[in-house]
């Protein structure tokens, strides 16, 4: 038999079966491309270019493409991106023709000294080695019920890398050149130890304990007392630490960062970020100018 | 070809498709989805509903073809190409036709379920990402198209379409409760302690094994053979 006489007998009828079945899909297809087509901005597909795409969720949205969406639609703020910096937001103004400022740059600070040397635990946790299953069993296993529980679940949380979990004391560290203050760590934290605060305020009460001093004197070392001495010898108008509800609490707002307040602590509970942040700045100040 | 009567009734089907030859579970088919997916519950259940929609579609539009396309004319129903005075050869199309207008008519669903789910449900469509136009080489899908048609239980003319329909429906829902099943231990796995060569796909692999060996348990349930 020839090829012709063995295919013969298919050829019309298998060509109109698929030219049928494809022309049918074609129409619907093509129709249903009119129907359902998604309009996508151009400028939509540039502000994602421009962001640093790390889908952190710091602009408060579920990652990059939704931030430029809505940035698009109006609905969000240029200078929402936090690891972007005053870079992402000014490319964004450009494209959007909009004037852009920076946000304040910030940073995430853990409040909580209660490192192993500290203090102690109240009974020996055996379950799922995560700070929110530990925090869920009785307040977590530290003698003091708003302390670190240390199972670095901020650490593991953390897109950027900029946690550590310090191995002597057993608390978090920020490794505050990489921190982005994208809040994905204060918010996985159980226990709201992790703040973000702004990156030029540099004293910081480093506790959260609202017991009464006698009790937090007996779960750790370097709790806060409310003792007032702080109060007392802060030399703004008016005070710029306060103690309510027997925990001492600097103001952001009207605090100058003179580091009195943490000089006379007598628990040592108030931290003083300054020299930290200058070697910081120097570091990358020399790395800058050298390069 | 005589069209063979398929003796069948809807209970069978169900609990054939869904437990006993569960098609990823049982068959093997659709391992690709099962595995890459199924991380995240909320992504498996929208993929095992999209996997419901196109089998399900699929099935009844590859039988209806099967039936009057592809199948030469005989005394219970007509080609339709016979009808419109096209020359049929008289062992039909079958076995020249089948593979790749199947896969035509899948690919074109998928296509046509991806823009819908695209304007409609952004969110799963950003989702299902790469998964979405996986469904159309999945095999398992292919595999119950072929399945319902010429390989049931020997009979040579298949399921009729609303049965075929029907089977493809409780394929695609069994492909979802596997797939809710292993995302769930997937999720409780993600916070247990394994051993470090195993994590990730090594262990999902093990636990896919053991889920399979547990379905086997299903076989012969309620006197069904399927």
């Amino acid at each position: 038999m020839t090829i012709w006489e063995q295919v013969g007998p298919y050829l019309a009828s298998a060509w109109v079966v698929l030219g049928a079945l494809a022309a049918v899909f074609g129409i619907v297809l093509a129709v249903a491309n009119r129907f359902f087509s998604v309009t996508v901005d151009p400028r939509q597909e540039q502000i994602e270019e421009a962001l640093p795409k790390a889908n952190c969720g710091a602009c408060g949205y579920g990652g990059c493409a939704a931030y430029a969406e809505a940035i698009v639609q109006g609905k969000a703020d240029a200078n929402l991106c936090m690891p972007g910096g005053a870079e992402t937001a000014v490319k964004i103004g450009k494209i959007m023709g909009l004037a852009v400022a920076a946000a304040a740059p910030k940073v995430a600070v853990v409040k909580c000294q209660g490192s192993c040397q500290n203090t102690f635990n109240r009974f020996h946790y055996i379950g799922q080695r995560d700070c929110r299953a530990a925090a869920a069993t009785q307040y977590g296993q530290t003698a003091c019920p708003y302390g670190c529980l240390g199972f670095g679940t901020c650490v593991q949380a953390c897109p950027f890398d900029a946690m550590v979990m310090d191995p002597q004391t057993g608390l978090p560290r920020v490794l505050e050149d990489k921190c982005m203050a994208c809040g994905t760590c204060a918010e996985v934290c159980p226990k709201n130890i992790i703040e973000i605060l702004p990156r030029d305020r540099y004293v910081h009460v480093l506790c959260r304990n609202r017991d009464v001093g006698k009790i937090v004197r007996q779960v750790c070392k370097v709790g806060c007392i409310a003792c007032h001495k702080c109060e007392k010898v802060c030399p703004v108008e008016g005070g710029a630490v306060h103690v309510a509800d027997n925990l001492a609490t600097v103001d952001m707002k009207t605090c100058i960062s003179c580091g009195k307040c943490a000089q006379e602590c007598p628990v040592a509970c108030i931290g003083n970020f300054r020299s930290l942040r200058r070697e910081a700045k120097k570091r990358t100040g020399a790395a800058a100018e050298a390069a | 070809m005589r069209i063979t009567t398929v003796e069948v009734g809807y209970v069978e089907l169900a609990i054939g498709s869904i437990l006993i030859s569960n098609f990823v579970l049982m068959k093997f088919l659709g391992l690709c989805p099962y595995l890459g997916v199924t991380k995240k519950t909320s992504d498996s259940v929208g993929m095992g509903l999209a996997v419901i929609f196109v089998m399900t579609l699929a099935s009844a539009v590859t039988a209806a073809l099967y039936r009057h396309v592809l199948l030469p004319s005989s005394p219970d129903h007509t080609n339709v190409l016979a009808l419109l005075g096209i020359p049929v050869p008289a062992e039909g199309l079958v076995l020249v036709l089948k593979t790749i207008s199947y896969i035509l008519v899948i690919a074109g669903l998928v296509q046509f379920i991806e823009m819908v789910l695209r304007k409609t449900v952004p969110a799963l469509y950003r989702a299902l990402g790469i998964y979405l136009p996986l469904i159309t080489t999945n095999c398992a899908v292919l595999g119950v198209a072929l399945l319902n048609t010429t390989d049931w239980k020997g009979s040579a003319s298949g399921l009729p379409v609303h049965l075929a329909a029907f089977n493809g429906f409780c394929a695609g829902v069994g492909f979802l409760l596997a797939m809710i099943l292993m995302s769930g231990i997937r999720e409780r796995l993600a916070e247990a302690r394994v051993p470090k060569a195993l994590r990730g796909i090594p262990i999902a692999f093990i636990c896919a094994g053991l889920m399979a060996l547990a379905f086997m348990g299903f076989t012969k349930l309620f006197g069904i053979t399927v």
